[in-house]
């Protein structure tokens, strides 16, 4: 639409994001490359799910609908597996570097629980960064133009909807990093399957476009809920919360280093 | 008086009309359509079809468009200039003069973008809104399927007011059409100035989806503002020169850059002539006081927007005539040979735009010191079975004149129509004789087909076409079919076409006796026609011209570029006034006749052209033909003379430009692109006031098993 269009849909799309990574990411040039790596995988498996689609569409038949729909939601599915394994991947190889890259990082003085979490979340993060690029980057291109969409019938909302998804989708990444981590570690493939399902199932939520209600607030929903339980896979808890919140955190601080 | 090549219109400056494609984004990293992004399978929002890109959901461009250009002189521009990034205004169907209101002062939305019809593209309306253009962001006009009934000419009044004969030092009471006005329905339009774009559409489907978005969204219901999202249009025609012509061509010369880029480029092209006996072109071959007869007619044309000018009555008509009046000597003057040289010339730059100075004062400049004096004839263009003559006043050569016209008499006595004469009285009318007279003082007639003014209603109009001459074909005609048929608009240019070839041969000191030998073919004047007003890309013109410009003809018709039809006159000439000879495609294209000659390329002109397939090939057997057509240049003496304010020489010059194109959309309200950006920022600054809160406390919300119990 023009550049305030632009930019507000930047912030939305992005904002959550950028403020995560000015905040913790930035400062660490080891949580940097966690990130960038995490992102190179997601990248990863997105060229070769897009290898299997590029495939199948030459091989399909156009003109049919029924079939090109078909192979949409395939496409889609495959692509989410394909994520998802990555992200499995990326666990795997973390793992084996944790060590060294222990011996590496200046963070010593952190809890074990923290520099834990900062790994999981980063690598969900760098999923969800290059996820979000790819989602809305040329969306916003488009945005700067003096149009806006509708000329053919479709919703005015085109450009903010995509916005949040991409908002949400970021953060549902980063979270499902710290579960999906988190549930490797502790061998419970229950969560992992419910991270895998809960994916698949926000996007397939998407399919619901253009009627964005329907998709975005489901969306929103599994979002709040995979945000609940990230906290908790990540170690907290409604204590802490109720600590925080009532600011009595210092005598807790105070006593944890006279328990120590 | 050489042979140069071809001076074609550079990729620069002609611009791109078709609309570009919708640019391929980064979701299509599997290829663009059908393919699109299968993460998130957001983009599937039509099932029918495949993923579509974000442009094309956006706009729609317009493929067909004709802008209205810029053009400079010494003291003034003319013609419309959009902004670097194209004028975006709110759509507006312009239903009355009196609807202007809403666009000039009480519609909401400015500016606007205006929606004229052709019946009310009339230089009231255009220059209220020429004066209101804050409010105005452009102008589309959409051009008939058939002519506007009353008449349309954006051309002056008077056209070449201050560079014909008649100015304040000579017959002062003649000039500024005091006595007659030649062009009663002339606006003015074309030298005006605009600071807005206005195109041309046709009235298609295409013209249909503007309007229909303009119903659906733009139309304002009892009175109130229309509620967006609102119907919008985009232009795109930025000029890069500007001011007057000493500006731009002193921009052309900055040569900072490794590729220098022009802002303008002169008007000119290319004059063709050709004579009946062949002469030398070198300086030797002149003799002093050796008098010819020139016969001369129009080549260009022009109109209010760019490139449509197809010029049938004012020029087409003309030339063609020349062209069957050539052909029709040509036996006679091979075998009779007439004491005078005649002169066949089709000049460019006759148009009042860019002066008839252009070249017919380059030719004067030229020729003064070579060939004189010259005994002239001039017809401008013929329709009609009333032929005028115009007379010349206070010339030492009236009893030449009168001779000429008795000539002009005789040969139309026993053809079908009748000569007359204007009187005294009468003016001159606009021609390039009136510029070789302001040079010197020599003998000659103009002939028209109107007496006062003009008839052409449509003068330098895109509506001077082949429906306003009457050339049209029966029905389910193919084009071979249409291109063999004889209309009666060429038989009527047929007669006149003998009585100017009568007249000549006789002016040139033919035989008397020879006339009714000559006669016009009218199978040649009707296939001229039809290529020249019709479609250029048939059969004939196929067979006249070289291989290497077949593709010049394959343009739309009607699309009439200033170098074509010179380019088909140049081989058309040759064709019907030279020979066909038998020699090797080598030598012809050599300009020789064997090895050894080198005599004959002063005399002659020698082409390759592809010629007609033999009934049972497919293969072209192209033959040579030798011929004394030449090219000359046509671009004002002001160019050469570098002297960019002259007031003697046109000084015309056409902007340069990048792109020529136009889109529509939707545009939402200023409010909700600000509530989008307030939402943006909303939620940036919230997020970081939270990601610090939760970074801060880190370590105590995360941190499980540690509290004291």
């Amino acid at each position: 639409m023009t550049a305030a269009v632009f930019f507000g849909c930047t912030f939305i799309a992005f904002g959550p994001a950028i403020a995560l990574f000015l905040f913790t990411i930035a400062r660490e040039p080891l949580r940097v490359i966690f990130l960038i790596a995490g992102a190179f995988f997601w990248l990863v498996s997105l060229l070769l799910s897009s290898l299997v689609w590029f495939i199948s569409v030459q091989i399909s038949n156009k003109d049919s609908a029924a079939q090109q729909k078909g192979l949409l939601i395939f496409g889609v599915v495959l692509s989410v597996l394909l994520q998802e394994t990555f992200r499995f991947a990326y666990y795997k190889l973390l793992k084996k570097a944790n060590e060294g890259l222990l011996a590496l990082s200046q963070e010593e003085t952190m809890p074990i629980s923290i520099r834990q979490l900062a790994l999981r979340y980063m690598s969900g993060l760098g999923f969800g960064f290059m996820s979000g690029a790819f989602s809305v980057v040329n969306i916003l291109a488009d945005s700067v133009g003096p149009g806006t969409v509708g000329i053919h019938g479709d919703s005015q909302h085109y450009f903010l909807s995509s916005a949040f998804m991409t908002m949400a989708i970021i953060l549902l990444h980063m979270f499902w990093g710290v579960v999906f981590f988190d549930a490797c570690e502790k061998q419970r493939w229950w969560a992992v399957a419910a991270v895998v399902i809960s994916h698949l199932l926000v996007s397939c939520l998407t399919f619901q476009n253009p009627d964005y209600v329907a998709s975005l607030i489901p969306t929103y929903v599994i979002l709040f809920l995979m945000g609940v339980w990230a906290f908790y896979s990540a170690g907290g808890s409604l204590r802490n919360l109720k600590l925080c919140l009532t600011c009595k955190d210092k005598d807790f601080l105070l006593a944890n280093h006279r328990s120590r | 008086m050489s042979c140069s090549p071809l001076w074609v219109n550079t990729p620069d400056r002609s611009g791109k009309r078709t609309a570009t494609g919708p640019a391929c984004h980064i979701r299509r990293i599997s290829g663009c359509d059908p393919a699109c992004l299968p993460g998130e399978g957001r983009s599937s929002f039509t099932f029918s079809a495949s993923c579509n890109s974000v442009e094309k959901k956006i706009y729609v461009h317009l493929n067909y468009t004709v802008p209205c250009v810029r053009l400079l002189n010494a003291t003034h521009q003319i013609g419309c200039q959009s902004s670097l990034s194209g004028d975006v205004g709110v759509l507006h169907v312009l239903e009355s003069e009196e609807n202007l209101d809403w666009v000039l002062s009480s519609g909401p939305n400015p500016p606007y973008m205006v929606i004229l019809e052709s019946s009310l593209f009339t230089r009231s309306v255009m220059m209220k809104l020429k004066n209101g253009s804050s409010r105005v962001a452009g102008i589309v006009v959409v051009a008939p399927n058939t002519n506007p009934v009353e008449g349309f000419s954006p051309h002056t009044s008077c056209p070449n007011e201050n560079t014909g004969v008649y100015s304040e030092s000579y017959d002062p009471t003649l000039a500024h059409c005091n006595v007659t006005v030649w062009n009663p329905l002339g606006n003015g339009l074309s030298y005006e100035e605009y600071d807005f774009p206005i195109f041309s559409l046709k009235d298609d489907n295409d013209t249909q989806v503007i309007r229909q978005c303009y119903l659906n969204h733009n139309q304002a219901v009892n009175g109130s503002s229309p509620r967006y999202p609102l119907c919008a249009m985009q232009l795109y025609s930025h000029m890069s020169a500007v001011t007057d012509t000493a500006t731009c061509m002193r921009r052309n010369d900055i040569n900072f850059s490794i590729s220098p880029e022009m802002v303008c480029d002169p008007l000119g092209d290319f004059n063709v002539w050709a004579s009946t006996r062949p002469l030398n072109n070198t300086e030797k071959g002149h003799k002093m006081w050796e008098k010819v007869v020139i016969a001369a007619a129009r080549l260009d044309s022009r109109s209010f927007f760019f490139d449509v000018a197809p010029g049938a009555e004012s020029g087409a008509s003309g030339f063609i005539t020349l062209l069957a009046a050539a052909h029709a000597l040509r036996n006679v003057t091979q075998e009779a040979q007439p004491n005078r040289t005649i002169f066949y010339t089709f000049f460019q730059g006759v148009s009042s735009f860019h002066t008839i100075v252009l070249n017919t004062a380059h030719c004067v400049h030229a020729k003064y010191n070579s060939v004189l004096p010259l005994l002239l004839m001039f017809f401008c263009f013929a329709d009609d079975y009333i032929v005028c003559i115009l007379c010349i006043k206070h010339f030492n050569d009236l009893f030449q004149v009168r001779k000429l016209i008795e000539n002009l008499q005789s040969a139309a006595a026993g053809l079908g129509f009748t000569v007359g004469e204007a009187g005294f009285s009468q003016p001159l009318p606009p021609s390039s004789f009136q510029r070789f007279l302001r040079a010197r003082q020599i003998p000659g007639v103009v002939i028209e087909n109107h007496q006062l003014n003009f008839t052409n209603r449509y003068y330098e109009s895109m509506y001077d076409n082949a429906e306003y001459l009457n050339v049209s074909y029966p029905p389910n005609l193919t084009p071979e079919e249409q291109l063999k048929f004889v209309t009666d608009t060429a038989k009527a240019l047929t007669e006149v076409a003998t009585m100017v070839a009568r007249a000549l041969y006789v002016q040139a000191g033919g035989a008397e006796n020879q006339q009714d030998n000559i006669n016009a073919d009218r199978q040649i004047v009707s296939q001229m026609l039809y290529g020249f007003l019709v479609r250029s890309n048939n059969s004939w013109f196929q067979q006249l011209i070289p291989s290497d410009l077949t593709s010049h003809l394959s343009k739309l018709i009607l699309n009439y570029t200033s170098s074509e039809p010179t380019l088909l006159v140049q081989y058309l000439l040759a064709n019907l006034t030279g020979s066909a000879i038998n020699i090797t495609q080598e030598n012809c294209q050599n300009q020789r006749e064997d090895e050894n000659d080198k005599e004959s390329k002063h005399m002659f002109t020698y082409m390759w052209v592809q010629g007609a397939a033999p009934p049972n090939n497919t293969k072209r057997e192209g033959f040579c033909v030798r011929s004394t057509v030449r090219l000359s240049r046509a671009v004002s003496p002001a160019f050469e003379l570098r002297d960019y304010t002259s007031k003697d020489y046109s000084t015309w010059t056409e902007s340069r430009w990048k792109s020529i194109k136009g889109r529509i959309f939707l545009v939402a309200s200023h409010e909700l692109e600000m509530l989008t950006l307030g939402v943006g920022v909303g939620v940036l600054l919230a997020s970081l006031l939270l990601t610090y809160i939760i970074s801060s406390k880190a370590d105590i919300l995360f941190s499980s098993g540690r509290e004291p119990t």
